[in-house]
């Protein structure tokens, strides 16, 4: 009774359209806007023979997969220094950390461009400085795009470690210590091991995050950087192509689906739950 | 030789501070990193020049007076309000009542509706967005706000359930077991005990959602009705002609909204149970 509302609102609006849209992966692509539902496998034979669209699946997970790595390795550092600091302030550090969620996505993509583009920060300093003589065409390409992903996505590692790193018993690094560890071995043989499943769950939601975005790669990147989420787009806003749309989005879900699968396996889910909760 | 294991130590612990220093210095750089862009996007608002970038040429509101003018800028901001506020109290009432629920009850299918409420922050949008978009196709419906609301909706439960659970396994059941035993209903013990107690992760979780819809541009970008412009959508439309000063402005006041919004709540919140706390005994759940 009490579940009823958001029981019937996930039904119709998360489980009912993926199965739905796993159907109209089989439908008949007319013309723009029209399709027939006479069932045909053009759409997955398409999908499989193109490289067009492998070489697209290829690229976005290779971006994503930097971007989580990326995230990993400078996350990481911040999340040990709030956890360890002996800083008074302590929840500033972490407030600050939530700030940027409540600044508007596409606000803090496109402010990069104040950063980077040719009368950017940076170019304008350079040219000032008389270091170099033109702007140099630091916006729309692959760079871009991931420092933008690395931008929106560092706050969902840093909180995901730093929450994994808070749940260790700190008796147990100065159990280490006192058996006469160095502080590096106390964080490598006791620190690092314990904060995984917090770095484990960043790397998944990072990559997951980045995979699927649409609007970092359409704001900084140039057409060439386009990824699968602006493909999707493309294909059913631009092509009005729907079974082709589908059989793109149902590939993503498929394919990220197996990694948060795989993760899951030996993971479980009450990490990612605790990230998300804060 | 003791003087050898001395230096050594000395040596250790200097390599410890090393260690602690450059994680330092990253934690700075990544800070820096974080909020770079956007003082940058603040400072140029104010910026005179007729180009959205530097050098400055001087100070000037000019743009945010052109951007009150802007009468299109004013109605998606409008419409962005009206679906956020919406979206943030029905969210905020079945998302509460759910996690109560998923605490306190035993019932089939928990697992798999604890499991099905976190998927949407999972998906990515541009999966869910086509998803929704192919079924109101498939029974020849057209877009509406309705679907556009209840869309975020879909998109701020998980974090509404989330965070009121997180506080809800906190709050321990004698109390709304002692409503019960001196003859209180399940609803006005939900009412007079439980709710009371949750405070802080309703208000948490109304302002998420509120947040969370306000932001929302790639799977809106999907379900709006044609012709209608959420803010995003209309910033994503506007930068596609140009990025000019009065961009920046707009995501000043955006900024200040989004951001002023949840601070002024949290002091709100926090002068609340300071005033409550007087007099009371306290057992904080966290």
């Amino acid at each position: 009774m009490l579940v009823a509302p958001v029981f019937l609102l996930l039904i119709f609006f998360l489980v009912l359209p993926i199965a739905v849209m796993a159907a109209y992966t089989f439908f008949t692509f007319v013309t723009a806007g029209v399709e027939t539902s006479a069932l045909t496998s053009a759409n997955w034979h398409e999908f499989f023979t193109d490289s067009y669209y492998s070489g697209f699946l290829v690229k976005t997970l290779r971006v994503g997969a930097i971007t989580a790595v990326l995230c990993g390795v400078l996350g990481y550092f911040p999340a040990y220094f709030i956890w360890a600091t002996t800083f008074k302030h302590k929840w500033l550090l972490l407030l600050l950390l939530i700030v940027p969620f409540w600044i508007s996505f596409t606000i803090r993509t496109f402010s990069w461009i104040n950063i980077l583009g040719e009368q950017g920060v940076i170019n304008v300093a350079l040219l000032k400085l008389g270091i170099i003589n033109e702007p140099l065409p630091m916006l729309y390409n692959e760079g871009a795009v991931i420092l933008g992903m690395l931008h929106f996505l560092l706050p969902y590692m840093i909180l995901n470690v730093y929450v994994s790193l808070e749940s260790i018993d700190r008796t147990l690094i100065a159990a280490a210590r006192s058996m006469g560890c160095t502080g590096a071995q106390a964080f490598r043989e006791v620190t690092l091991p314990l904060s995984l499943p917090g770095l484990a769950a960043g790397l998944l939601l990072c990559f997951v995050l980045a995979a699927g975005s649409y609007v970092t790669p359409q704001l900084l990147g140039s057409g060439r950087d386009a990824l699968f989420g602006n493909l999707i787009y493309d294909t059913i806003m631009g092509e009005l192509n729907w079974p082709m749309g589908a059989t793109l989005s149902i590939v993503l879900f498929v394919v990220l689906g197996f990694f948060a699968a795989v993760y899951t396996r030996y993971m479980g889910m009450s990490q990612i739950v605790k990230g998300l909760g804060g | 030789m003791a003087d050898g294991v001395g230096w050594m130590k000395v040596g250790r612990k200097q390599e410890g501070r090393w260690a602690w220093r450059l994680t330092g210095f990253v934690t700075l750089c990544v800070y820096i990193f974080m909020f770079a862009p956007i003082v940058a996007t603040v400072i140029l608002s104010f910026n005179a020049s007729m180009f959205g970038g530097f050098p400055m040429t001087g100070f000037s509101l000019q743009w945010y007076a052109k951007l009150m003018a802007n009468e299109q800028v004013l109605t998606a901001f409008r419409t962005s309000l009206w679906i956020a506020l919406v979206t943030s109290a029905v969210t905020t009432a079945v998302g509460v009542v759910t996690a109560f629920a998923l605490v306190r009850f035993e019932f089939p299918g928990k697992q798999a509706l604890s499991t099905l409420v976190i998927l949407p922050a999972l998906v990515p949008e541009t999966i869910l967005g086509v998803g929704l978009l192919v079924l109101i196709k498939a029974i020849d419906q057209p877009r509406t706000m309705l679907l556009l609301v209840l869309g975020h909706i879909l998109l701020a439960v998980p974090y509404v359930v989330l965070i009121t659970q997180a506080r809800m396994v906190g709050i321990r059941r004698v109390y709304e077991e002692a409503a019960l035993s001196l003859g209180a209903s399940r609803f006005s013990s939900f009412r007079e005990i439980t709710l009371p107690l949750l405070i802080p992760a309703v208000v948490g979780g109304a302002l998420l959602a509120f947040t969370i819809s306000f932001d929302n541009t790639s799977a809106s970008l999907f379900w709006r009705p044609a012709g209608v412009e959420t803010m995003p959508t209309q910033i994503l439309s506007m930068l596609k002609i140009s990025i000019s000063p009065e961009i920046n402005a707009l995501g000043t006041v955006m900024i200040l909204v989004t951001v002023g919004i949840p601070l002024l709540g949290g002091l709100i919140l926090q002068s609340l149970t300071r005033l409550k706390r007087r007099g009371q005994p306290t057992e904080e759940a966290r």
